[in-house]
């Protein structure tokens, strides 16, 4: 690693930005999300941004159940967001559904079937520190190019299986 | 040293691209540590402007479909080559580019690419927010260059000339009170800072007007804004700042000024809001349009 790449691997850790994206949360942890921005935490110290385009942005930050129209919305938005990228989930419904497991419209699979996920922020809804974590987290694993679509990348190219979770027909 | 090097070492070292993006990344992270010290938060570490960069230039760029990928890509580097280019020309101490006659015409025009091509990557985007924000950028600038142009144009008439270093030579007196005044007007606008950050209105539409724009066009774009912020604020400096005989004490009180003008006018954006664009409109042709009109009366006089 030459003395470049090594300042843009530091730099991706220092400069995550991030872009919110709600699958069809209650809200809980979308309102998480604001303190962040706010003076308690702070989390430009850690050159957080908070963009509203997944255009500008390393990190998407997804929360909420699955649900039928959002898959898409997900794949698309997704797709939109520049490699390198890393993708955190927010709180027990992408997981699991949590209490809306079962209820119609909902996808009873966990966001990892759609998108690859790189760090879980566990909580309904998590604090924001954990969030904050969370972020970090995602954030090293950018610098050390080990978020599960570097890796990807860097095998083969389509070795990654594609789910068949919540596709019509 | 012939003209072409002289030429050269002016747009790439001095006062060019390798002083001027240190120097706006210094200012950049200055404005934001300052309204987050004022808003009560510790604010980003000292090299966050160039974490930044350095993180846009190592990621990929998306094209949208249906976007013609020649001036979607050449659009950034203008702006970029255009605002070095009109950096080059600002009679800093120590520039080796010789002063032409009307090189004041020349500077005003470079520092409009910057603008054009914003608008420009607005509409080439395809995107309506993107869209938004050119129409607003370019309804904007009509009203923010009055007072702009005329605070310039004032201190021309005064040297009698079109040539900066004329203007830089122009005995102290009350018109260049009035002008500096009228340039401080229109700066907020010009910087897209917070009364008239209508362009760039985050929470209204989305982004500015490089909304589709990641990766090094984006970096670039970025680039291109922190050298814009090093330009106006050092233009302001040389045209209105008294100069001294000693040409190293000028530099410091030239720095110096810039950075408490960006203080002052970060001041403004951390304690406002957002005005509309019928209203920053208004506002500019109305008051700045009595502050141009009382600066060039004042010129008249003497």
């Amino acid at each position: 690693m030459n003395l470049i790449e090594r300042v843009v691997a530091i730099s991706r850790r220092r400069s995550p930005w991030i872009c919110r994206l709600n699958a069809g949360s209650c809200n809980g942890c979308d309102i998480e999300i604001t303190p962040l921005l706010s003076p308690r935490y702070d989390a430009e110290q850690l050159g957080i941004e908070l963009h509203g385009t997944p255009k500008h942005a390393d990190i998407v930050l997804i929360s909420g159940t699955l649900t039928l129209r959002s898959r898409q919305a997900i794949l698309d938005i997704y797709d939109q967001v520049p490699n390198p990228k890393a993708v955190v989930a927010l709180g027990s419904c992408p997981s699991s559904g949590n209490v809306f497991a079962g209820s119609p419209l909902v996808l009873s699979c966990s966001l990892d079937s759609v998108v690859p996920v790189d760090v879980w922020v566990p909580g309904c809804p998590p604090r924001p520190q954990a969030i904050l974590d969370g972020i970090a987290r995602a954030a090293k694993l950018l610098e050390d190019g080990a978020t599960k679509s570097q890796l990807a990348k860097s095998r083969l190219a389509g070795s990654q299986p594609e789910s068949r979770c919540g596709r019509l027909s | 040293m012939n003209a072409v090097w002289s030429y050269l070492v002016a747009v790439a070292v001095w006062p060019g691209l390798l002083f001027a993006a240190p120097l706006g990344w210094l200012e950049l992270w200055f404005m934001r540590k300052l309204v987050a010290r004022l808003q009560g938060r510790q604010g980003p570490p000292f090299f966050q402007p160039f974490f930044d960069v350095m993180k846009l230039l190592g990621k990929e760029t998306v094209i949208p479909r249906g976007v013609n990928r020649g001036i979607f890509l050449a659009l950034p580097l203008v702006s970029v080559a255009a605002v070095t280019a009109a950096l080059a020309i600002v009679p800093l101490p120590g520039n080796p580019v010789p002063s032409l006659p009307g090189d004041v015409v020349l500077l005003l025009y470079l520092m409009e690419v910057p603008v054009l091509c914003e608008v420009l990557a607005g509409y080439v985007s395809r995107s309506i927010y993107g869209q938004v924000a050119a129409m607003r950028e370019a309804i904007l600038s009509l009203a923010y260059n009055l007072p702009f142009l005329v605070a310039i144009i004032a201190m021309a008439q005064m040297a009698g000339s079109f040539q900066m270093r004329a203007l830089q030579e122009v005995p102290y007196g009350p018109v260049h009170l009035l002008a500096a005044l009228t340039f401080l007007l229109a700066l907020p606008a010009r910087m897209k800072l917070n009364p008239f950050s209508i362009a760039n209105a985050e929470h209204e539409i989305i982004a500015d007007s490089h909304i589709e724009y990641s990766g090094p066009p984006l970096a670039l774009f970025k680039l291109s804004h922190a050298i814009e912020v090093v330009l106006l604020t050092e233009l302001f400096a040389v045209v209105f700042i008294p100069a001294t005989p000693w040409p190293l004490v000028n530099l410091v009180v030239y720095l110096v000024a810039g950075i408490l003008v960006l203080g002052g006018v970060t001041l403004l954006a951390t304690t406002t809001a957002r005005l509309r664009l019928t209203q920053a409109f208004r506002f500019y042709w109305v008051w700045g349009g009595l502050a141009s009109a009382i600066t060039m009366a004042a010129t008249l006089v003497r």
